[in-house]
Order: C-alpha cells, then structure tokens, then sequence
C-alpha cells in the first residue's frame, strides 16, 4: 500500500470515528434522565404551558431526527450549548479550562516519557543487575500507586512547601507578566509531577521488555560482531527497533492520561478539563458533559491517527 | 521443520513447547519476584474470601469518635463516619478483587480473540474488527458510567461489565500490532509456504509469541480494572451499597482526611492497592520474562565488552 492511500484511508477512518462519536455523544445523552425543561421549570407555579413553552424553545418537541440533524448543524458552527451551572457558552468554558489543562498535561507527559525511555533502556541493557532490579522496582511502584491517591501524598508532603491547589495565586495583586508565569509554574511542578510519575512507570516496563526483545535479535550479533561501540548498538539498533511497540503504547495511553488527569486536577484543583468535567457529573451538567467529551473524543482520535502515521514512519515493513 | 532452516531458531523454541502449567511452577520456584507476587496475591484472595471471619468490627458498625487516631483497639484509626478502617480494608479488599478479576476476564476473552483474528486475517476481517475496535477506544468511559448509573442503576455487576466492555479494545489492538509484525516473520511465512493450515499456525507460531504479550496485557488489565473502579468511585459513580477500596479513598477525600491530619484514613487504602497492583505485575512479568525465550539471548552484554553470560545464570538473576 503506498503512503498516500494510507494516509487518506487513515483520516477517513478518523472522520468516521469522530461521527460515530457525535451520534453516540447525541445518543447517550438523550437516554439519561432530565433536559432542559426538568432544569428550567424548576419554578415556582411552573404550569404544563411553561413545559411545552420550553420544550418547544429548545426544540425538544421535534422528532428525535430533527433534534439530530439541528445538533449537528449546530455542532459544526462550533455551537455546544449553554452550560447549566453558569450559563456560559459550554465552548467558552472549554476553550480556557483546554488552555489550562494543555501546558500541564504536556509538561507531565514528556517528562515521563524522558524518564521511561532512560529507564527502561538502562534496565534492559543492565539486565540482571542491580540498575535494573532498582529501575524495575521504582518503576513498579509509582505504576502501582492510584492517581489521586499519588496526588494526596504529594499534598501530605509538599504542603507548606509548593503551593498544592488551583493555578494561580489569589493574593498576588497585579502581577507582572514573569511574576504571573513564575507564580503558574510554581502552580504547575505537583499536578505536573503527579501526572509524570504516575505515567512513566508503564513506559519504563514496556521499553524494557521490547529492548530486552530487540537486543536478542541477530542483526544485534551482528552489529556487535562489527565492533560497534555498545553505546551505538543500543542508540542505532537496538533502541530504533524497540520504539516500534513504545510509540504505539505511548499514544494509546495518552486516551487514558485523560481519565488520569480528571483525578490529578480534582486533587489539585486545577481549573482545567478534567476538573470541569468532574464538576459537570457532580451536578449533571448535561451540556457541558457533552462538550467535554466532545474534546476527549476528538482528542483520542487525533491522537490514535497519528500513531498511526508514527507507525509508518517508524516500521519500513509495514509500508512494503 | 528442517534443521538448516530453522537452527537460529531451535534453541530459542524449545522452553515454548513446554506446557503452561508445568512452566508456571517453574517461575514460581525460581524466580523470587514471582513468589512474592503470588504470595501477596494469595494472601490477599485468602483474606478476601475470609473477610466476614476477619474483620473485627462491623462494616457499618460506630466504634468511635470521627477520624479517631490509631490505637490498641483500633490499629489502623477510624474513618469520618467513626467506622474501624481495619474493617473497611479487609471488605474494601473483597470488592475490589472481584471487579478486577471479573472484569478482566471479560475483557481478555473479547480483547485477545479480536486481536489475534484481526491481526492474523488481515484485510477485511482486520478491518472490520479494528473499526469496531477504534470505536471502543474513543468511547469515554465516563458518560457511559453516567448512563449506566442513571439508567440501569449502579451496581457492582454494572461496573464490572462496563470495565471489562471498555477495556478489551487497547488490548486487542496490541494483540494485533503483535501478530501482525509476526505473521510476516519468515518462519511463519515458512510455515505457510509448506502447507500449515490457519488454526496450525496461529496456535504454534503465532501464540506462543504472543502470549508473553497476552499475559503483560492481563496483568495490566486486572490493574486497571482495579484502577478504574478507584477512579469511577472517586467521581461518586461507584455502587453506593458497597465498600470498595476506591470508595475508601473517595471517602477520605471528599471528608477532608488530609486536612484533618487523618493520614491513617487516607495512606493504608492507596497502599493495599499498590499492594494489589505490585503483586500482579511482579506475577505478571516473571511468567513473560519465562514464557518468551528470545529475552534469554541478548547480544549485547549488560557491562561494557564483557562476554555474557551463561543463559541459566542470566536467567536465575532476572526479576
């Protein structure tokens, strides 16, 4: 198959899992309990004709399939509603609770990646020594550990020390521009860690088991049959063959750091997706839930296409 | 299978014929890490079974005053509602490894079928099987909670279901990754090119080369079973009725154990689940370590120009 056909069959594939998503998205929501006329005609002397005064505002009076076909049209003007807790635009809310989730999402992220790959590459390469029963070990350990309960230790035993809830400090008045990104990043080290250490654990076993297969492979003998310094063994052959399974693993966790992160912000109360979400199911936000997992759904889908690009670019023998 | 075409191959094959059962109890006597895992395992299955015989107070029984410190009587303290947290552990345990281990096995029966098939087959029945696996990895998990919770009511069977139905797909697509790259490996090529049917290849070539992968995903997968129901108690979805060990953690959380100083209530439910998950995938990754042989060869030497060493050696010295 050439990379073009690829390519183009991997998007549609994409587009096709975002609609099947949406409709799901429609679907689901339409089968829990409540809309808006229970929200809005929780009045005093709400008479039937307030119902179906709403009913028919919202539209909730039209057949399911004109409801769907209106949800769509609106879904692409980029129009999801209005969140029932503060009557905000659910895409206003979101765009600045993704603003704040992203740079801390990121920062963990890649920092368990770094810590992953170095890990698990010295544990297999060091097999059977003490690195890598250490490396192994400590890797086991923060894999082990639950997300929020990982992020209330780090309370217990940061407090006093790194600030430990919301983004940004209250009491700072008129911050400059360094001060204000100073104060944020010191916001940022404990969720960002948490996220870091509670991911990079998974990435330390998986690169070592797949190193540990690599480096049993002939054109490894042969490589150091060559007189290749170990260093460039692992760094050239070993490691390249081994970033096949990671690259894969990497990105479909990055679905999961999702649930991870509604956790982690919930903890540190960070103002980001996760904590939004978590405040939409406590009171059943409907819309906002929907937007919010609009931008899951879109996220891991993004996501899964790119690994799937990734793949190619990384395994000549699947291109053939 | 002639000897000049496979004999890179032939040592590395042996330890795969041997049967599962007899290459379990292998691990268990010679790895240290595999002992320790099963033993915590058991421990904590025994313990979980005997939950009614064991815990000292009653589930839902006040004992003492709200976040009571640790005591002679109460060694682990009580929780927000003055309930001893020895009890709480011992019933939270119980729950817990039910919806992991049931959910689990849900999703490795769906989750290795659909991988081995889809990767194997290829073509359509790939695809097919992949589209709908796609569609179970974008679906989030929590809507579908909320639904079900609404809808068909929380319970612990309800959980199990829905973890294990959400679980399979990341499974069967690394599965799949895996059979794929072997499928077109040359000894199976081989295989295919002197006649070996569909069933023959893929239970003698393309199982024993997966199944190192089947058993890391299980392992990980009572792990994030067991995760996932901390993290669906923890956003107030969980069973109401029961105590689980997320619900623990929920509990200490949403009641201000930290702020209270109340570590007793909050530090010993996140270290049994530790506990749990640690013992799994120290079970987990020795059985992998034995079951795959091509981890016994490696042609780079741990230290700098140092000739390896002697394959039972390494092997003994192996998590």
């Amino acid at each position: 198959m050439r990379s073009a056909d690829y390519l183009l069959k991997r998007l549609v594939f994409a587009l096709a899992t975002v609609l099947v998503a949406v409709t799901l998205n429609f679907v689901l929501f339409r089968l829990a309990p409540g809309d808006a006329v229970s929200n809005f005609s929780r009045v005093p002397h709400a008479t039937p004709e307030l119902r179906r005064a709403i009913a028919r505002e919202f539209g909730l009076d039209q057949p399911k399939w004109r409801q769907y076909v209106v949800y769509l049209g609106q879904l692409a003007h980029g129009n999801l509603g209005v969140s029932y807790e503060n009557q905000q635009p659910v895409s206003a809310n979101l765009r600045s609770a993704l603003g704040n989730t992203i740079p801390m999402l990121l920062a963990g992220t890649l920092l368990a990646i770094l810590l992953g790959m170095v890990t698990g590459v010295l544990a297999a390469w060091r097999r059977g020594t003490a690195v890598d029963h250490a490396s192994v070990s400590v890797a086991l350990g923060f894999y082990a550990l639950p997300t929020q309960w990982l992020g209330l230790m780090m309370i217990l035993l940061f407090a006093g020390i790194l600030p430990t809830g919301g983004r940004t400090d209250e009491f700072l008045l008129a911050p400059g521009f360094v001060q204000h990104w100073l104060d944020v990043g010191k916001h940022m080290l404990l969720p960002a860690l948490t996220v870091a250490l509670t991911l990079y654990g998974e990435y330390t076993l998986v690169v070592r088991s797949t190193m540990l297969e690599t480096l049993g492979e002939d054109y490894i003998l042969t490589a150091r049959a060559k007189g290749l310094a170990p260093w460039t063994v692992v760094r050239r052959h070993a490691l390249r063959n081994a970033l096949l399974p990671t690259a894969t693993l990497v990105a479909l966790s990055l679905g999961y750091i999702v649930a991870g992160q509604i956790l982690i912000e919930v903890v540190f109360s960070w103002p980001g997706i996760g904590r939004a979400t978590y405040q939409a199911v406590l009171v059943r936000d409907y819309p906002m839930l929907q937007g919010v997992f609009l931008v899951f759904t879109l996220t891991i889908v993004t996501l899964n296409l790119l690994a799937d690009l990734l793949y190619v670019r990384l395994d000549p023998r699947i291109r053939e | 299978m002639t000897v000049g075409l496979t004999q890179p191959d032939a040592p590395l094959e042996a330890p795969v014929t041997r049967r599962t059962g007899g290459l379990l109890v292998q691990v268990l006597r010679e790895r240290r890490a595999a002992a320790v895992g099963a033993a915590i395992l058991l421990v904590a299955i025994l313990v979980a079974v005997a939950a009614p015989l064991l815990a000292p107070y009653g589930l839902h029984q006040r004992v003492g005053d709200v976040f009571e410190p640790p005591s002679s009587r109460h060694w682990l303290g009580l929780d927000d509602g003055g309930v001893d947290m020895v009890t709480l552990l011992i019933w939270g345990l119980r729950i817990s490894l039910v919806v992991g281990f049931a959910a689990t096995l849900v999703s490795m029966l769906l989750g290795g079928l659909v991988g081995i098939l889809a990767g194997y087959f290829g073509g359509a029945t790939d695809s097919v099987l992949m589209r709908v696996t796609d569609y179970f990895i974008v679906i989030p998990d929590v809507p579908l909670m909320i639904v079900i919770a609404a809808i068909w009511g929380p319970s612990l069977f309800h959980i199990i279901v829905v973890i294990g139905v959400l679980l399979w797909a990341p499974t069967a697509r690394i599965i799949r990754s895996q059979v794929k790259s072997v499928r077109e490996r040359v000894y199976v090529q081989r295989a295919r090119s002197i006649g070996a049917g569909h069933a023959r290849i893929i239970a003698t070539h393309v199982l024993p080369q997966v199944a190192p992968l089947l058993v890391a995903t299980t392992v990980l997968t009572v792990a994030v079973a067991i995760f996932d129901e901390t993290f669906l108690s923890f956003l107030g979805l969980g069973d109401p009725s029961t105590v689980s060990l997320g619900k623990i953690i929920e509990n200490a959380f949403v009641r201000t154990a930290i702020s209270s100083g109340a570590w007793w209530a909050i530090v010993p439910p996140g270290i049994e689940v530790a506990l749990l998950v640690l013992a799994c995938s120290l079970l987990g990754q020795a059985i992998e370590d034995a079951l795959n042989p091509r981890l016994k060869v490696a042609h780079l030497s741990p230290r700098f120009f140092r000739i390896r060493r002697p394959v039972s050696l390494d092997r003994e010295r192996l998590p």
